[in-house]
């Protein structure tokens, strides 16, 4: 099987980092909720190729399975994240932009 | 396997392929909306057609070969669709 | 084997790429798009590392459902540029962040060989005293019931907050002829394909995920022609709606109490039944929750309807 998984394992972790240092930075929270998202992808890429075994095995189903819980967590998260922001971006100018900004 | 079949189909997929290139080319090359939209449909309907003849001529159950049609159909009722709307949003805003 | 090395590191390199172009994009809308082609992309990662389940889910979620939010969102976004942090501040950053990531790179490949561990060769062994045959939906239904009951009370719990912070994101509503006949084409069978889906969960890829996601999108394309021939929901069937996969959920795990086993411990002969019916409930949840994530608020008293934007000429 090659060290292909290796390979996307790695790419994960990359993907977390940069995900993760880019949702640090004091930004527009669209843009934050996209570096968030793409951390997540970072770890489930981590995930999923552990679970490889190969073109003839089957792989692991559990890191499929808590993967795929991910997923929907993830879509959920962005989607609260992404009604408050709504919700304060309809409150007052002045009140908002000092608690924004963490 | 019939040895045929699988030859026209590796033939059909590299056609398919074809189609992909030049219209990823004219995506990037060409200067606007809707010339792009004309690009992008080909690689929807031509490229992506091809590639569902191509992948149907081996399939091993007829069944198969029936569903990748229905999902060619479906990609080319939603690229009509899409092209539309794109188009005509690129038309609106263009006085401006 | 040689060209599938190519084709990891093709794969591997586009994912980099796109992640890089969706967070330093200079544009949010060019962000947006960069993110759902990252999606897509990862969609083909999954289909790569034979997790079919996760190619099919991240299409109509990662990319598909995220991306129409993340979308509709934009408009109520503003850019805002605000002051770049200080020069030190960002090295500082940077600095730690690739310490980070060689250290998870290091320990990542130090993982290497991996053999299956216990859990994993208890499910390979007693798959058949699950009920289902795809080994994916006998984790998430019967081995780790648990997590899964737990997501959609994690699901359950954003639905609800999303529901109560005000009204849903207008639609913009181009309610042309054209629209509407794709409307009739697509909602019809994306009800049908859901349907397919978790049918089809319990020995192969798919599920009560898969189809609840397509179910919702087929309410997204509804919002977004503003389709008017349609019966209404109300609040109150909505909330019927997201509560009777949970409620369903812990009312079949509670049922072998009775019996003296665990929560959620399915008698072996009725587990096959017992898993559908939980899906198919989870599924009419999971797609109202999932819609409530997209619409980013409570629903008009006459979705879609009143949602068609008065402004815009039919």
């Amino acid at each position: 099987m090659g060290s292909s998984p290796l390979l996307y394992a790695v790419t994960g972790a990359l993907i977390f980092g940069i995900g993760l240092l880019a949702s640090l930075r004091d930004e527009a929270l669209l843009a934050r909720i996209i570096a968030i998202n793409i951390s997540g992808v970072g770890v489930f890429l981590m995930l999923v190729s552990f679970a490889y075994r190969g073109f003839e095995l089957a792989p692991d189903p559990i890191p499929h399975a808590l993967v795929l819980t991910g997923i929907v967590v993830a879509v959920a998260a962005s989607g609260l994240a992404l009604a408050l922001e709504k919700r304060l971006a309809e409150l007052p100018k002045s009140k908002t932009h000092k608690e924004d900004s963490p | 396997m019939n040895s045929l079949s699988e030859l026209l189909s590796v033939a059909i997929v590299l056609l398919a392929v074809l189609v992909f290139v030049a219209g990823t080319v004219a995506l990037i090359r060409l200067p606007d909306v809707l010339s792009r939209l004309h690009a992008i449909s080909k690689i929807d309907n031509l490229g992506f057609g091809l590639l569902v003849l191509g992948l149907i001529l081996i399939q091993p159950a007829w069944i198969d070969g029936v569903k990748l049609f229905g999902i060619w159909i479906l990609v080319l009722v939603s690229s009509a669709a899409t092209g539309q709307l794109i188009a005509r949003h690129a038309v609106r805003e263009e006085p401006r | 084997m040689m060209i599938w090395s190519v084709i990891d590191i093709l794969i591997c390199a586009l994912v980099v790429a796109l992640a890089m172009a969706a967070l330093y994009a200079p544009a949010l809308r060019q962000r947006v798009m960069f993110f759902i082609a990252f999606g897509l992309v990862v969609a083909i990662t999954w289909a790569r590392l034979h997790a079919p389940d996760l190619a099919l889910a991240e299409a109509i979620i990662g990319a598909g459902l995220t991306g129409a939010m993340l979308l509709m969102s934009l408009d109520h976004t503003s850019d805002m540029p605000r002051e770049p942090a200080s020069y030190g501040l960002r090295i500082g950053s940077a600095a730690m962040g690739g310490v980070l990531i060689l250290g998870l790179m290091m320990i990542v490949s130090s993982l290497y060989p991996i053999h299956d561990g216990a859990p994993t060769l208890a499910v390979s062994q007693r798959q058949v005293e699950s009920g289902v045959s795809h080994p994916v939906t006998a984790v998430l239904l019967n081995f780790r019931a648990w997590d899964t009951l737990l997501e959609l009370a994690v699901l359950l719990s954003a639905a609800l907050g999303i529901l109560n912070l005000g009204p849903a994101r207008r639609s913009c509503g181009h309610a042309a002829s054209l629209t509407d006949g794709l409307a009739r084409v697509l909602v019809p069978l994306l009800i049908l394909s859901a349907g397919y889906l978790l049918w089809k969960g319990a020995f192969a890829p798919g599920g009560a995920f898969q189809a609840g996601a397509v179910l919702a999108s087929a309410a997204v394309v509804i919002h977004l022609t503003g389709w008017e021939k349609l019966p209404r929901v109300g609040l109150r069937s909505l909330r019927l709606l997201l509560l009777v996969g949970p409620t369903l959920f812990v009312a079949v795990g509670l049922l072998p109490l009775l019996n003296g086993q665990a929560f959620l411990q399915y008698p072996v002969e009725l587990a096959g039944l017992l898993i559908l019916l939980i899906e198919s409930a989870a599924m009419v949840s999971i797609a109202g929750m999932l819609t409530l994530v997209y619409l980013g608020g409570h629903p008009h008293a006459n979705w879609p309807i009143e949602l068609v934007n008065p402004k815009e000429p039919m």
